[in-house]
């Protein structure tokens, strides 16, 4: 239902809020005072209405009314304890729950609530627990809660698995979920709906409110809101809010040379300067934090006007990102530079123009950027695309296309993840105890679990007791116990304790920092002593170190660095003279093309007629490649085949996310080695994956000896995908999130150092040591589901090659394609800083256009 | 004792063509792909930080890690055992994770280690997981073992005399296989002595670039001998890379 299927009821407000509206010269919006009815009634709501339409105030109106209306609660009445006859809970109480992803824009709401309130002298009290929330205040707040908790979903949790609980939640009316469409896109979604349906058992007077940017299923949205039954699927109402005027959106034309690869569009830096310059306010977003790094420093470089241009991502430092979000509200900035750490957030001072550097990767995505720029709702937002490279410009003109016609593709709602459930049983343990029964029906209430089989949920509380082994030997060690009365407990204090250390589902990776050192030469020492005393250069993911080895160069601080070593919890590197480092790190594919602005990029490939809105270079980078080679059919697969400098290349264009070819890299390379085909390597962008190998590719297949179609087949998602995953250093790091998630083993925290190491087990022994003695265990299942849609992207890969079951259209070349080209550039494509570099990286990069083009 | 024909008796000792013969002090061993040390002419099998029951050792303390660890590394053993028949077995120390080890042995896994040590010596060396005899256990309890010219014991010591032949450090080489990089357990010796690789299945590795091997070996040359799937691979130390 949405509000045009009704009028709003007039004039719902107290006259109190009338009062205020009117003293700021605003009037009520339709979907604010649609939102009150539907909370009048007791009604769960979804709101999805675009940035800038006065989404929070909406939510918190209900409550703000109800509250006011209830008269004053400081009076001799609060604090009493009266009997519900399920239990004694304070009068009055928590009213309102607020859940953000973001804890920082918890306490932002907080202090945006507090203006309406303080004016309309309204007897509300509001509080934030974070993290950061003193232990005292904390303590105060269990036993005497505010009327409004503004709070994040890891803190839900922790107050959850308390004795409490009941207590504290039994007299809650509402929850306010704000940014709903980021939080159920990941595990803290299903952690979330977990203790939702907690939430709904407690207080059975509770009613939901969420708040969401436009998606592709708003149902899913709607039934995460409320507890779904038996056999029935139950929904929120759907409110949307009038849209406001269709965004305006354009490529950059830009007049400089466009790349072939490479994600930092430094050809285009002097336009975007000149954009700023044009604007009042900008966002530029960019898709990582290097790029971020980059080009907030290239800017600066020829910002001969001294712009106030800001640099805003997750990993700086938190004070330094309030300080930028502070000058921002205040209009004091001209410009900032930020990755998806602003995707989310608060309302921003008066932004007019927004930026996308480098793909757009999804429509949504896209237009939840540009809606940041203007937030007067009648005038359109603006926003420039600006590709990196010629793919990008064909994924640029789908989203833009997409955009014209308001296509959104969020991802549908997630299945619940079982090391999720597994934390959320013991969270439930550490609270009152619970029967098995009464737990499973209310999980399958949250709508992620609400397909939830007995079997699974008995597999993880058997997990979360003894560990799920078929060898029954931890029973004495059981973290909880069924008492006589039928009820789970934990089995003493020391596991509650855990629990808490280990709640939440975001699992950071290890980061280390680096230091620069003086190279000890090829043959080196036993690490340490020597070499000590450089500076420290940052931080660097600890998973990125693991797979360099000594000698190996990469780019880090805008510099080639070669890696000499780890010394006690730092990486120790050297200043390297080699103009291309060895490894690339691979942060361009963060977010996966999404699947369909992939299609859209196909379908713009395989029409020609449509290569008319493609900038001139891009336009004749296809023709010559109509003509060398051939662009592809919508729903074929181009395979290419073509030596060059003594190896012989193998190139396909599946346009299935980075993640996703680099899983068919893995697997086509264990085919060629059974096919004797000796292959050599592979490299994966986000369109295409290209191979190399010894052996003569097309020769043999022109001879029938190498079958494309069979190479492609689907069956290699069995037994070969199968032997790969055993030793796959991916779904060991796969494993070991979901075993850290579940509990099996404890989290590492910062200042818990290495030396410990021989006082844990390395996930990598455990999983093997699992999967030969019980491969069925349901902490490998929750592992192999999520590499079927993460890290590996075998779920995407699956669909691909069974869309192109005999579609493949094999060209035999005599050398590089047009299209081969940005794909072989990513073999040692990380910028490289320093210009002398630059010039020898674009010289490798005309050698090799010429001679597809030439 | 024939010193010049030891290859060619390794050869016939049923070791198979996969594994290596090492001289150490003069002698020839057998350095198996599984990870243990086999010396012919004694018929002794040698084995490093087995670390059994460390699954239930983390169990202990809530770490509900799959307890299957003891039975995988007893049944490798057992494979050994089968394969060399020996009269005798060293356990290096670190045999158990900790001191109450034995205590939670399964039935199971205790008939298991019954019947591998019936009929033959068995030498429990102590470690630092297991400094105390565990008598119940039966077999001998010792802090070092020597036979001929070997001495066995748990930590590999500094300046230590020629035919130690030790374990704790669990040493493990990374090497570049034609750009791929493998992380193996391994044997690390000069030929003099020897520090033998972890046999437990949740025993971590130590690199033996790592500076706690240092100065165990005159001038830090050695050998790595790596663990492949099916056979025992010689690296020269230096050519191991760094973590």
């Amino acid at each position: 239902m949405s509000i045009l299927d009704r009028p709003a009821p007039a004039a719902d407000l107290p006259d109190r809020f009338l009062r205020w509206f009117a003293q700021r010269g605003w009037e009520a919006r339709a979907h604010q005072l649609e939102l009150l009815a539907r909370a009048r009634e007791g009604r769960s709501s979804l709101l999805i209405a675009p940035t800038g339409a006065g989404k929070t105030l909406a939510g918190f109106l209900p409550t703000l009314v109800e509250l006011s209306e209830a008269g004053s609660r400081g009076g001799p009445s609060a604090g009493r304890l009266v009997s519900t006859g399920r239990g004694i809970r304070r009068e009055g109480g928590l009213h309102t729950l607020y859940i953000s992803p973001l804890k920082a824009l918890a306490v932002d709401i907080a202090r945006n609530l507090e203006r309406p309130v303080a004016e309309m002298e309204l007897p509300i009290r509001l509080e934030t627990r974070t993290g950061d929330t003193p232990v005292s205040k904390r303590q105060r707040q269990r036993r005497d809660p505010p009327d409004i908790l503004l709070t994040t979903p890891e803190q839900v949790a922790l107050l959850l698995a308390s004795a409490d609980a009941p207590y504290l939640f039994g007299s809650l009316r509402r929850v306010i979920l704000d940014e709903l469409h980021s939080l159920v896109l990941s595990k803290r979604g299903d952690l979330l709906s977990l203790d939702l349906a907690r939430l709904f058992a407690l207080a059975p007077q509770l009613a939901t409110i969420g708040l969401s940017a436009t998606v592709a299923e708003p149902d899913d949205l709607c039934r995460f809101l409320v507890p779904q039954q038996e056999g029935r699927v139950a929904s929120a109402d759907l409110i949307i809010a009038a849209g406001g005027a269709q965004p305006h959106v354009t490529m950059l034309d830009t007049a400089e040379h466009l790349p072939w690869a490479g994600h930092t569009a430094r050809h285009a830096l002097p336009e975007i300067y000149a954009l700023i310059k044009q604007h009042k306010t900008t966002l530029v977003f960019v898709n990582t934090r290097s790029q971020a790094e980059m080009l907030f420093q290239e800017l600066w470089r020829i910002n001969d006007d001294n712009l106030a241009i800001a640099l805003h991502h997750g990993s700086l430092d938190v004070t330094q990102r309030r300080k930028v979000e502070d000058a921002m509200a205040a209009g004091r900035l001209r410009a900032v530079v930020c990755t998806s750490s602003l995707d989310l957030g608060i309302d921003w001072g008066d932004v007019d123009l927004v930026i996308n550097v480098g793909a757009p990767k999804g429509s949504s995505r896209l237009l939840q950027r540009i809606g940041r720029a203007n937030h007067r709702l009648d005038e359109p937002s603006r926003g420039i695309l600006v590709p990196a490279n010629r793919f990008e410009v064909l994924e640029c003109r789908a989203a833009i296309d997409a955009v014209a016609e308001n296509a959104q593709d969020t991802p549908p709602l997630r299945t619940g993840a079982l090391d999720v459930l597994a934390q959320h049983v013991l969270g439930r343990a550490c609270g009152e105890p619970f029967l098995a029964d009464e737990l499973f029906d209310e999980v399958r209430m949250a709508a992620p679990y609400a397909g939830l089989t007995r079997a699974d949920f008995d597999a993880v509380l058997d997990f979360v007791a003894t560990g799920g082994y078929a060898l029954k030997s931890y029973e004495r060690f059981a973290k909880i116990r069924q008492g006589a009365d039928g009820r789970w407990r934990v089995s003493n204090p020391r596991i509650a304790q855990q629990y808490r250390l280990n709640v939440g589902t975001i699992v950071e990776a290890d980061m280390l920092k680096v230091r620069l050192v003086r190279s000890r030469g090829p043959r080196g020492g036993y690490a340490g002593g020597v070499m000590r005393g450089g500076r420290l250069l940052g931080e660097i993911e600890e998973y990125f170190i693991e797979q360099l080895t000594h000698g190996d160069t990469f780019v880090f601080a805008g510099e080639v660095l070669r890696y000499e070593a780890i010394v006690d919890n730092e990486v120790y590197v050297s200043r390297s003279n080699a103009s291309e480092p060895k490894i690339p790190s691979y942060e361009g594919g963060k977010f996966p093309l999404s699947t369909y602005l992939a299609a859209r990029v196909r379908d713009i490939l395989a029409e020609p007629a449509t290569w008319d809105g493609l900038p001139d270079q891009v336009r004749e980078w296809l023709e010559i490649q109509r003509w060398k080679s051939v662009t592809p059919a919508a729903r074929d697969l181009l395979v290419e085949t073509f030596p060059r400098a003594a190896r012989n290349y193998l190139v396909c264009y599946p346009f299935e996310g980075r993640l996703a070819h680099q899983t068919l890299g893995m697997l086509l390379t264990r085919r060629l080695e059974r096919a004797r085909m000796r292959p050599l390597g592979f490299v994966a962008n986000e369109y295409a994956l290209a191979l190399w190998a010894h052996g003569e590719l097309a020769l043999h297949i022109r001879r029938g000896t190498l079958s494309l179609d069979a190479l492609f087949d689907q069956d290699m998602l069995g037994d070969d995908l199968d032997a790969w995953l055993a030793e796959s250093a991916l779904m060991k790091r796969t494993f070991r999130t979901c075993a850290i998630i579940a509990g099996l083993i404890e989290r590492r925290y910062p200042g818990k150092e290495k030396s410990q190491k021989q006082m844990t087990i390395s996930t990598d022994l455990v999983y093997d040591v699992l999967r030969r003695h019980q491969a069925d265990h349901v902490l490998l299942r929750a592992a192999a589901t999520d590499a079927a849609t993460g890290l590996l992207d075998i779920r995407r890969l699956g669909e691909m090659l069974s869309r192109v079951r005999g579609r493949i259209v094999h060209k035999a070349l005599d050398r590089v394609s047009p299209l081969a080209v940005p794909v072989l550039l990513e073999i040692g494509r990380e910028p490289v800083h320093g210009e002398v570099s630059d010039e020898l990286l674009a010289e490798s990069a005309a050698a090799l256009a010429k001679e597809a083009m030439g | 004792m024939n010193l010049t024909a030891a290859p060619a008796e390794c050869a016939i000792s049923a070791a198979g063509e996969t594994d290596r013969c090492l001289r150490i002090a003069g002698l020839s061993l057998v350095a198996d792909a599984a990870g243990a040390l086999y010396w012919p002419e004694e018929r002794l099998l040698a084995v490093a930080d087995l670390h059994l029951e460390k699954g239930s050792s983390f169990a202990r303390r809530g770490s509900l890690v799959p307890p299957y660890d003891t039975a995988d590394t007893l049944s490798r053993l057992s494979a050994l055992v089968r394969r060399y028949a020996p009269q005798a077995v060293v356990a290096l120390g670190d045999s158990f994770h900790d001191q109450q080890g034995s205590e939670r042995l399964s039935l199971a896994d205790r008939m298991t280690l019954g019947q591998l040590m019936r009929g033959r010596d068995w030498v429990w060396i102590t470690g630092n997981h297991d400094p105390e005899p565990m008598h119940a256990l039966g077999g001998l309890f010792t802090a070092a073992f020597a036979r001929g010219p070997l001495l066995f014991r748990h930590e590999p010591t500094h300046n230590g005399r020629d035919g130690e032949i030790a374990g704790h450090l669990h040493p493990v080489a990374q090497v570049d296989m034609g750009g791929r990089y493998l992380r193996r357990r391994c044997f690390a010796s000069d030929g003099r002595r020897m520090v033998m690789p972890a046999f437990g299945a949740y025993a971590g590795g130590l690199n033996v670039r790592h500076r706690a091997f240092a100065g165990l070996f005159a001038g830090d040359d050695f050998v790595a001998h790596v663990l492949g799937r099916a056979a025992v691979h010689a690296f020269a130390g230096a050519h191991c890379l760094p973590d």
